[in-house]
């Protein structure tokens, strides 16, 4: 039993039962798909982080999204927050602070956008709902991934990682048009129907 | 053997009695510091519990008991009163139960592990003080730049430095047991098992050591800046691979319970024993599961790290899987519960709370904590997952559901073995593997059903009534927390029951006298068996059974959770 000393004292020598051999047998087949599967996602399927990453100032940062802001704002919400409509295919820059998201992008469905997340003081949790995107925000580092909308509408940010007193307020929005509207709008689009 | 006399050496002044229950010697001193570290950690349990339930009743928003300040700071408090505290204090005394009582030994210096214990006691309450004054809310993972007053680190590094010593006296006794020739042969499976903790949490202590110095210097104003993702990766290598050690040594209980109430015998010392192998080599790596959505890091260093090369450990956990519930069939059959594929399940003592507790542990341990947490650690499948409340609710899984029930069923033998009463209330305790067992997994289901629908953790308020933004989860997210709330009110009576019948038994609980004990046993299972060796003959349909359901299930939502990876916006 498991609180004496083995019987045999080379217990590495006994021979395993063959209910044993098939179930570790299984486990580690199962262990092996499940490790390929995460490759094999890599290649075929479309969600995927790009692992593009740098290092850079938070004012650096800031700084950027201001010169987007100031390129392609549209208007501003009730509150002031600047609604920024990009070209599609373009860079496009988030900005998580204490606490908000900014801007208010404006993404047109089925087109590929290049975003960029970095915080400018703590770390932050971009979550992005309902479709349910999360990803890890911190401050000096700067993550690039290509998102691509699959549907139209308004989808919040909301701040999963806690940021202090003020943590449950830090929303953020994406609205994404579809295409229809964008083309009324004058907007270029890339992506072909 | 009264007391362990070794010719030409000075041990006369140890003072050592029989166990009645087990036949084990007791080494008189290693007794004490086993109920006293037991007790701690039921205290810490008890407070840490009871900052659970307000934080449950605070995220049920038609509730919404708590104000913000006090949400975020008890939220701290509770993952330090429960997650390092009760668990770590209860870890020691099984430290001092698998070396020195298993191995009829007297504890190496107890001396030194009554400093560790004070360090252990006065790091927590310094550390608990810190963040009920209200400058550390910090949360458990205190990642930088968010700080805390020094002296929140300072107590978790002396807490650490305590729990390195217990570790410590663990390789010291298991030197002086061989030494003194108190056991013949190889260790024991439980001194194996626990010896696998120790290792694992010497490099878990390390690990904090690198990074919790610096940090505490940094708060101090000595070093400037703490690099948030370097910070990360070493902080998990404490924060992870400590809940490794809880479930090395949770499978330890497992292992003997079912040793102890049943007289079960490991299906093989070499496969059980190779699993505890496979977590020392591989269980490291898990500080990658809390980087999997990070700038900075590869994608082959994540797949490779998440899953511990190639889920290598993951097949130690499966092994056990098979291994425990394996053992108790075969020695329930062997007690001629042999009627069908499950007349073994239907006549194991479900009323022994230290047995129904094991269980229930194994089981819900497996299904919810284990298949949730390989699912939570696949690399892309983390974009869906990753800090919502499907992290609390899978680890709610593993160390409530899972070491927490293990632990309560382990004091259920503990209290009759080391502290000589009858347990109090035994109506009660009967009961409260059950209740709390239900409990725990409520709350553990709702919140993962809560995360799966993109709810994110540690927030106060998911209605954004203040917020400049709204948004709005589904109705079926509120309705998940009420029921997470819910069940935490019925884990919380799981948890007072539990508290009542150790402090009832410890300080008002009948004496056992040698001749009650044989007469009635509380570990029937070694009075039965005292007898070396694994199980011979192996027929276990039962365990069959049981493992392809599990692997099913295991499958089945795994591939579940890829399809509802590709149904979001597309991304490389």
């Amino acid at each position: 039993m498991a609180l004496l000393p083995p019987k045999n004292r080379l217990w590495w020598n006994e021979p395993l039962h063959r209910m044993e051999i098939v179930w570790i047998t299984i486990a580690f087949l199962w262990g092996i798909a499940m490790f390929s599967t995460m490759i094999w996602w890599h290649i075929y399927g479309e969600q995927n982080l790009s692992n593009e990453s740098y290092r850079i100032l938070p004012d650096v940062y800031a700084e950027r999204v201001d010169v987007m802001i100031d390129a392609y704002q549209v208007g501003e919400d009730e509150f002031g927050m600047p609604i920024v409509r990009p070209p599609v295919g373009s860079d496009i820059y988030l900005q998580a602070r204490l606490w908000d998201w900014s801007p208010i992008l404006e993404l047109v469905e089925g087109e590929s956008y290049r975003l960029h997340l970095s915080s400018i003081d703590w770390q932050h949790g971009f979550s992005l709902q309902p479709t349910n995107i999360n990803l890890q925000v911190h401050p000096g580092y700067e993550m690039v991934v290509t998102l691509t909308p699959n549907a139209a509408g308004e989808f919040g940010i909301v701040c999963n990682e806690y940021c202090g007193i003020g943590h449950h307020l830090m929303t953020g929005r994406i609205n994404v048009l579809d295409r229809e509207a964008a083309l009324a709008a004058g907007m270029q689009l890339a992506a072909g129907e | 053997m009264a007391s362990i006399a070794v010719p030409g050496r000075q041990v006369a002044e140890e003072r050592f009695r029989t166990c009645p229950d087990t036949g084990l010697e007791v080494h008189a001193k290693a007794e004490t510091l086993i109920r006293v570290n037991v007790l701690t950690a039921v205290v810490f349990l008890a407070v840490g519990g009871l900052f659970g339930l307000l934080i449950a009743l605070t995220r049920w928003q038609a509730i919404h008991l708590l104000p913000a300040e006090w949400f975020y700071l008890l939220l701290t408090a509770h993952g330090a009163a429960v997650l390092i505290f009760w668990i770590m204090f209860f870890e020691v005394a099984l430290f001092y139960f698998t070396s020195a009582v298993v191995l009829n030994s007297r504890l190496a210096t107890p001396m030194i592990a009554w400093v560790a214990y004070v360090m252990m006691l006065v790091g927590a309450l310094v550390a608990t003080v810190a963040v009920l004054q209200g400058n550390s809310s910090v949360m458990f993972t205190s990642y930088p730049p968010l700080q805390a007053a020094p002296h929140f680190y300072l107590g978790l590094i002396l807490f650490a430095v305590g729990m390195l010593l217990t570790c410590f006296i663990f390789l010291g006794t298991l030197v002086v047991a061989k030494d003194e020739g108190t056991y013949e042969g190889s260790i024991p499976l439980a001194t194996f098992g626990g010896l696998t903790g120790a290792i694992i949490m010497i490099f878990t202590l390390a690990s904090g050591a690198i990074i919790l110095i610096p940090t505490y210097l940094w708060s101090l104003g000595i070093i400037s800046t703490i690099d948030p993702l370097t910070y990360k990766l070493v902080w998990w290598g404490l924060g992870h691979s400590s809940q490794q050690v809880n479930v090395t040594l949770q499978v330890v209980v497992w292992y003997t319970i079912a040793a102890l109430v049943l007289g079960a015998r490991p299906l093989s010392e070499k496969v059980s024993r190779t699993a505890f192998l496979l977590y020392i080599l591989f269980l490291q790596l898990a500080s990658a599961h809390h980087l999997l959505v990070e700038p900075g890091l590869s994608s082959a260093w994540k797949i490779f790290n998440t899953s511990y090369a190639m889920y290598l450990a993951v097949l130690g956990s499966m092994i056990h899987g098979m291994s425990v519930p394996g053992a108790v069939e075969a020695a329930q059959r062997r007690l001629g519960h042999t009627k069908g594929i499950f007349g073994w399940l239907r006549e194991a003592p479900w009323g022994n709370p230290a047995f129904a507790g094991m269980f229930l542990s194994l089981v819900l341990f497996g299904f919810l904590g284990g298949i949730s947490g390989v699912i939570l650690g696949t690399e892309q499948i983390n974009i869906l997952m990753h800090n919502t409340l499907y992290v609390p609710g899978h680890f709610h899984a593993t160390v409530v559901c899972g070491t927490t029930l293990a632990f309560m069923a382990m004091t259920y033998l503990l209290i009759p073995i080391f502290f000589q009463r009858d347990l109090a209330f035994p109506k009660m305790a009967k009961w409260q593997p059950y209740v709390f067992g239900a409990g725990a997994a409520g709350i553990s289901l709702f919140m993962m059903g809560a995360g799966t629908l993109g709810v994110a953790r540690r927030h106060w308020d998911i209605t954004f009534t203040d917020a400049l933004i709204s948004f709005d989860y589904p109705a079926t997210a509120f309705f998940m927390l009420g029921l997470n709330g819910l069940s935490a009110l019925v884990a919380a009576a799981g948890g007072v029951m539990y508290v009542v019948v150790v402090f009832g038994s410890v300080f008002a609980g009948k004496r056992r006298t040698a001749a009650e004990a044989k007469s009635n046993p509380i570990a029937p299972g070694a009075v039965a068996l005292r007898t070396y060796g694994s199980e011979g003959t192996l027929k276990l349909p039962g365990t069959i059974v049981l493992v392809s359901v599990f692997f099913i299930a295991f499958a089945l939502y795994y591939f579940i959770n890829w399809r509802f990876l590709a149904g979001i916006w597309t991304m490389s």
